[in-house]
């Protein structure tokens, strides 16, 4: 193999060209990423850019590893039979990029409402979304945020530490129940309530609004007045241009075998194969190490450990979770109290997952715990 | 292999503890807590990963050669 593509320059990408170096590939590696600046730490646009108290420069990804990274560049087709991948760089053209070895690593895009875009209107996806949103949140009065999962939530929390007026609009009990159940739910809820939160039970159906957004109508009816929406509504994964290939799944995720490849000579990281909701930092790493090692070694590689954790901060208050707790998974108070917003819960009976809150240095000692049990 | 680790900087995510048990721990505030400063070489690929993947790079190596 001597000519690898990665499609893709965030986490995913970037981990996977440095692990094929660190495993020995030294043949041209190029690594192609649709956004224009250098790659950067997703986690932080929610969370310290959004507040200010980070700058974009603050926020880079190390880059360590000798490869061709090509930024402002689109890809648009891959053409299996030829092995050749189309791609666009910033100045519109299209240029064919033959390869021996593919990793796809192009991650997802943030859902939106139908219609045409209204002013006013945010999705956080991207560090140009998290300026454009930083940028507004100075002048807004009135925020209104759908969905309260991972990025609805967090932006929920910075624009009210930033002082501004916020309802999260999130179907009840309360945030992420379908992730962590009812229990959960309702103290997230809470959670946001004691920081000035408000909270309205139910989900976006509309948005209002002719020059710039006025408000957002729910699917009971309810008018809720805003001059500022951001859409925390999930995202899809960035698999348009595979379309025709036949990897596709519905829904768009890539099928993939357990050691990540794709097809022959062809491997993927990251959130264009990750579990809905399973997209995060840590998965991408460990999935990129994985593919790149199933590139070049076909299909010695072992499967990705699934092991993998993620975790979310909301005033202060850090959550935790090492697994993924199984749909409808039975909870169970492990450790702490709940009211307290001090807890260790697991899911599964034990063998699933496990979520922290506020406490960081039971890591450790979960991770063991669940690792020791056979999956 | 020598380490040092930057607890202002640190966000208690726990990746370095998953990624090198050995090395990391976070204390009951969260922080990150160093074991071993100057691991032997069967540990550098883990001590590696743990500085690579902090979201907030709370670790450094320093190679001594």
């Amino acid at each position: 193999m001597r000519r690898i593509l990665v499609v893709g320059a965030s986490l995913a990408g970037i981990r996977a060209a440095e692990a094929l170096r660190r495993h020995g590939f030294d043949g041209e590696l190029t690594v192609a990423g649709t956004e224009p600046g250098v790659p950067y730490r997703r986690p932080a646009l929610s969370k310290g850019y959004l507040l200010g108290t980070q700058s974009a420069d603050q926020i880079g990804l190390s880059v360590d590893a000798d490869l061709d990274l090509r930024t402002g560049t689109e890809a648009v087709r891959l053409d299996l039979g030829s092995r050749v991948v189309w791609l666009r760089p910033d100045d519109g053209s299209a240029v064919p990029h033959p390869f021996d070895g593919l990793v796809i690593a192009t991650g997802a895009v943030a859902r939106t409402l139908p219609g045409p875009p209204l002013p006013g209107v945010h999705t956080l996806r991207t560090l140009a979304d998290a300026a454009a949103l930083r940028s507004e949140l100075q002048a807004a009065a009135q925020v209104v945020v759908a969905g309260g999962g991972l990025v609805g939530g967090e932006v929920a929390a910075a624009a009210r530490v930033l002082g501004l007026d916020v309802t999260l609009v999130v179907p009840a009990p309360g945030p992420m129940a379908g992730v962590f159940g009812p229990a959960v739910a309702r103290m997230l809820a809470e959670l946001h309530q004691a920081h000035g939160t408000r909270l309205t039970p139910g989900a976006v159906a509309r948005l209002e609004g002719d020059s710039r957004v006025r408000a957002v109508r729910l699917a009971d009816g309810t008018v809720l007045p805003a001059d500022l929406v951001v859409l925390g509504i999930g995202s899809r994964p960035a698999t348009g241009w595979l379309y025709g290939t036949g990897l596709i799944q519905p829904g768009g995720r890539l099928r993939h075998a357990p050691n990540l490849a794709v097809a022959d000579g062809i491997t993927a990281a990251g959130d264009v194969i990750a579990a809905p909701g399973a997209g995060h930092w840590d998965n991408a790493i460990r999935q990129a190490d994985t593919a790149a090692r199933t590139l070049l070694d076909g299909q010695a590689a072992p499967a990705h450990d699934a092991l993998t954790m993620f975790w979310t901060e909301l005033y202060g208050t850090r959550l935790q979770v090492i697994g993924h707790p199984a749909p409808g998974a039975a909870a169970r108070l492990a450790e702490g109290s709940l009211g307290e917003r001090r807890c260790v819960v697991t899911y599964g009976d034990g063998d699933g997952a496990a979520l922290l809150v506020n406490s960081p240095h039971r890591l450790s000692t979960y991770r063991r715990l669940l690792a020791a049990v056979p999956a | 292999m020598r380490i040092t680790v930057d607890r202002n900087l640190c966000e208690s995510t726990g990746m370095c503890t998953g990624l090198a048990p050995d090395l990391f721990e976070l204390d009951e505030d969260g922080l990150i807590v160093l074991l071993n400063a100057e691991p032997g070489d069967e540990l550098r690929s883990a001590a590696e990963q743990a500085v690579r993947n902090c979201p907030v790079a709370a670790i450094a190596v320093q190679h001594e050669d």
